[in-house]
């Protein structure tokens, strides 16, 4: 039995105007347990806490009562009492006799009596009451970033400035991701690459990152400070330390004809190739599905023509395991697939395009050396329609578009319209748009300038059909403003296609058991107040991944997680939450009920030996939970069928003490 | 008639939630009768939506529309404009009393090159 | 006994994120409800056993609501979906028992919703006493 002091708080008048605080503690004198018991003015007080501290050496107390606010207001603050007087902190109990007794009853009577029934009920509780240290776990001080685009590249670089070893994990063979492929970054009109670039190379040469290119994350394990994750090196049959990235073999592969992914299939690439010029790490890759030495053995020219003799044909795929404190998520966007919008002509024209098929077109580095051709023939187009909106906004079904707004196509179309005018002014540009949303620092301005001083034609209304017919594109669009229908002859139409997450995010969340919402962005712990951490402790979240982003978002939040990241490495040790759940493994009959109904993945199973009563062992399968991942919801508790699991500080049987004690 | 009640019936009639719709006018981009009508689809949803239901009544934009369900297939939210329109044409009908189009009235339309099918959905549409 | 002058006992759990604090704000804004109701705190709607449902109508309950945050918004994801599927079947189970389905609730309540939290109070109580004093499930050696 413990020896409970119960302290009642007068809180000026706050609760000793509803409430008889004397009868109270009276009342609670005679609770069993119950060694001690006094009221005062201000529990929260300095005097009040002595008044604790002095209570507790003087009646041996083992348990703390202290009718009084909130818990949520000075649960903390009187723990810290019960710990400076030689207590665990967590014997202490709050009734709430303020916010859920005194403050919303008015009758004296009724008051003191719901009071004396909730004193009760926290001196039931604390009876059952068992001392609860939290527990600690060591941080291993490097962090895992997934995805090579500006996300990762910002948030590796600003976690190795603090001094923390990072690797950045990337499935293409070149980090940069969306950027590396941008012509010109709004609203400044940045060249992407001059910008991206150098970060790359700071990459590349930071002592603290390690760069696993073409590579992708087979296996995660652990949990916060914890993880251990298992990356998977593809083959690309190149050795990545010898290879000089001089091109000879790139030159001379005969195998030319393998559509350019990073051009977006719009010229060709041999089939050992580096993506772009400025690639990091600079090195060939072999694709296996192009290359006749790896298909059919017949071949060989690369490994020929190189210097280095950094090719090998019998590379295999490797797996290097790693221990990491954090992971970033940073796996980034993609735009949606035009198949189904048959009505925009995707698939019947070459010359309907996506927008970003388009940045390749301008790009200088592009297919066309960024002359704007058309891709059909090669001609320059006099007119040029932009549709916005492709997919975005668009509820009416599912497999076809997206339901919310994909953030950045307003931006990237005024900013293509505007250069197109720029560098053609004789090319007539129309943009179809159902809004222009351009909230953002020099945003709106950027889109004005767009019409006021280029000229392009913003035209509010949609188009409903593109129509090849000879080498024009009959477009029908409404303009709604003149309320008319629009036939325009155009010789290029360029799609402002929805994003969506990379299809690689959704089993990279079910192995990190973080969450994600029904579009696939990963969700964050609080909307507001923790936008670039995951709930599931120890994971962060960079970039699009989190929802569409333009670039200047992006890097900010890379920051952001960085700087969180950076926060937990910097710690040697984690103090946990001692309020998690545990298991009494002589109960436990391995159903795995409670794995499953954990939203943390905190519950494993183990083989573990027991001595029956005969003398002779047996080996069964027992839930353990790790109480570093543990949150202490409790979700496994009523999952139990057998009671072994239990919640620290809300264990089922002080619960129930507290449902006797006010039903009594 | 109230047209509060109008249109409340209106949208009951057609299953339409004209509160769907975000105004883009991709359905009159890709009408195929729009230089006939009066009335656009996009303005069939905003009108009905404000109330303003008697001059679609008087529209002869009621006949002009295909029923090609172009609107429909393509509209982003799944306002299904040409359902609404579908649904004035037959209170305009209703109110009038009468069928636009009544039996004897088909011997003038007859002709050669006009297919069945269109005499068929040509009564289905004009007639209760 | 009249049944007028009864007082119900309402024992209401609420989790610690989003009830309790709504519970916590009720009280800041001074809003009345009967004194009738108990809270119990509990990290999270999901920590309710529907043993605790039936210990509280056994020893004389006469109303048991359960608060959580909204679907959605649960602190630990999705505690509230196993609260609303555990707590639909319990409560079903209680009314083919004959504790009447007014006396048991399931209500989301968020830490901003001071006024619908007393809102709540207010109305379950008023249905509880209206049903008068529940004997269904009592234990006999539990009253004298």
């Amino acid at each position: 039995m413990q020896r409970v002091g119960v302290f009642v708080c007068w809180c000026g008048s706050n609760i000793a105007g509803t409430v008889d605080v004397q009868a109270v503690s009276d009342a609670l004198k005679n609770e069993p347990g119950v060694v001690f018991s006094t009221n005062y003015q201000y529990m929260c007080s300095q005097a009040g806490q002595d008044m604790i501290k002095d209570a507790v050496k003087e009646h041996n107390l083992t348990g703390i009562v202290v009718c009084s606010c909130s818990p949520r207001m000075h649960e903390a603050t009187f723990r810290k009492t019960a710990a400076a007087a030689g207590l665990n902190p967590y014997m202490v109990e709050i009734a709430n006799i303020r916010e859920q007794c005194s403050w919303v009853h008015k009758d004296i009577q009724t008051g003191t009596e719901k009071a004396i029934i909730l004193g009760k009920a926290a001196v039931a509780k604390v009876n059952l009451n068992t001392p609860l240290t939290p527990g600690e776990s060591p941080v291993t001080k490097r962090a895992l970033v997934i995805g090579g685009g500006i996300a990762g590249i910002q948030t590796a670089l600003d976690i190795a400035d603090a001094g923390f070893p990072v690797d950045i994990v990337e499935k293409k063979p070149t980090i940069g991701g969306k950027m590396a492929q941008l012509d010109k970054t709004f609203p400044t009109l940045d060249c992407a690459a001059c910008i991206l670039t150098p970060k790359m190379v700071d990459v590349a040469q930071n002592e603290n990152i390690r760069i696993f290119s073409y590579s992708e994350v087979s296996e995660i394990k652990g949990f916060v400070g914890n993880f251990d994750v298992t990356i998977k090196k593809n083959a690309r049959y190149v050795k990545e330390d010898i290879c000089t990235g001089c091109g000879a073999c790139v030159e001379k592969c005969p195998m030319k004809k393998v559509p350019n992914e990073f051009n977006l299939g719009m010229d060709n690439r041999s089939a050992i190739y580096i993506p772009f010029a400025q690639a990091v790490p600079k090195v060939a890759t072999i694709d296996p599905s192009a290359c006749n030495m790896l298909k059919n053995g017949k071949c060989g020219l690369c490994s020929k023509v190189c210097a280095a003799g950094a090719i090998d044909y019998t590379q295999k795929d490797e797996y290097i395991q790693e221990k990491y404190g954090a992971i970033v998520v940073a796996t980034g966007f993609n735009p949606i697939s035009m198949d189904k919008f048959d009505e925009f002509a995707y698939n019947q024209s070459k010359d309907v395009i996506t927008s970003l098929e388009f940045e390749r077109l301008t790009n200088a580095a592009g297919p066309t050396a960024g002359h704007l051709e058309r891709p059909s023939d090669g001609k320059s187009p006099k007119t040029i329609v932009f549709v916005q909106c492709v997919g975005s906004r668009c509820d009416a079904c599912a497999e076809k578009g997206k339901e919310y707004c994909s953030k950045i196509c307003c931006m990237y179309t005024a900013k293509h319209a505007m250069l197109v005018r720029d560098k053609y002014p004789d090319t007539d540009v129309y943009v179809f748009y159902i809004d222009v949303r351009t909230p953002g620092k020099n945003f709106d301005e950027f889109y004005r300038r767009a019409v006021e001083e280029y000229g392009v034609k913003y035209v509010k209304g949609m188009v409903g059909k593109v129509t090849p017919e000879g080498d024009k594109l009959k477009v029908q669009a409404s303009d709604l403003i003149e309320n008319k229908q629009l036939h325009i002859d155009a010789d290029l139409v360029v799609l402002a296609a929805a994003i969506e997450p990379d299809k690689s995010a959704r089993p990279l969340a079910t192995m990190l058991t973080a969450s994600m919402d029904t579009n696939d962005f990963f969700t964050e712990a609080h909307p507001k107040l923790r936008p670039v951490e995951s709930p599931t402790a120890g994971v962060f979240l960079s970039g699009a991944c989190q929802g569409p982003k333009d670039i200047p978002e992006t890097v900010s939040q890379a920051g952001a997680a960085a700087s969180k990241v950076i926060g937990l490495l910097a710690k040697d040790k984690l103090t946990g939450n001692p309020c998690v759940a545990h298991s009494n493994e002589l109960m436990c009959n391995g159903c795995s009920s409670c794995e499953r109904v954990c939203p943390y993945g905190a519950i494993t199973y183990e083989d573990k030996e027991f001595r029956m009563p005969d003398r002779t062992t047996k080996i069964r399968r027992v839930a353990v939970v790790n109480p570093a991942v543990c949150q202490g919801c409790g979700a496994c508790t009523v999952a139990c069928p057998s009671g072994a699991m239990d919640l620290n500080g809300f264990a089922s049987n002080q619960i129930m003490a507290e449902v006797d004690a006010i039903c009594k | 008639m109230n047209n509060k009640y109008l249109r409340e019936e209106l949208i009951r009639e057609s299953g339409v939630n004209p509160k769907k719709c975000m105004k883009c006018g991709k359905c009159s981009a890709t009408c195929p009768a729009y230089d006939e009508m009066e009335y656009h689809p996009h303005q069939f949803v905003s009108m009905v939506e404000s109330g303003d239901i008697q001059p679609l009544l008087q529209s002869e934009s009621l006949y002009k529309c295909l029923s090609c369900f172009a609107c429909i297939e393509r509209c982003p939210r799944g306002v299904e404009p040409a359902k609404l329109v579908e649904a004035v044409r037959l209170a305009a009908i209703r109110k009038q009393g009468e069928n636009r189009m009544t039996a004897n009235d088909v011997a003038e339309f007859l002709d050669e090159d006009v297919p069945q099918q269109l005499i068929v959905s040509a009564f289905r549409k004009y007639s209760k | 006994m009249q049944i007028n002058e009864h007082k119900p006992l309402i024992v209401a759990f609420c989790c610690n994120w989003c009830s309790y604090a709504g519970a916590d704000l009720a009280g800041n804004n001074r809003l009345n409800y009967p004194a009738d109701v108990k809270i119990i705190r509990v990290p999270c709607s999901c920590r309710v056993n529907p043993m605790f449902v039936l210990r509280a109508f056994q020893r004389g309950a006469d109303g048991v609501i359960i608060c959580g945050c909204h679907p959605g918004d649960c602190h630990y994801t999705s505690g509230n979906y196993y609260t609303r599927r555990r707590m639909a079947a319990l409560f079903s189970m209680l009314d083919f028992l004959g504790i009447e389905k007014e006396r048991t609730r399931v209500e989301w309540v968020s830490a901003a919703e001071g006024a619908k939290f007393a809102a709540t109070m207010n109305d379950f109580v008023e249905k509880v006493t209206a049903l008068g004093e529940n004997k269904r499930l009592e234990d006999l050696r539990c009253k004298k």
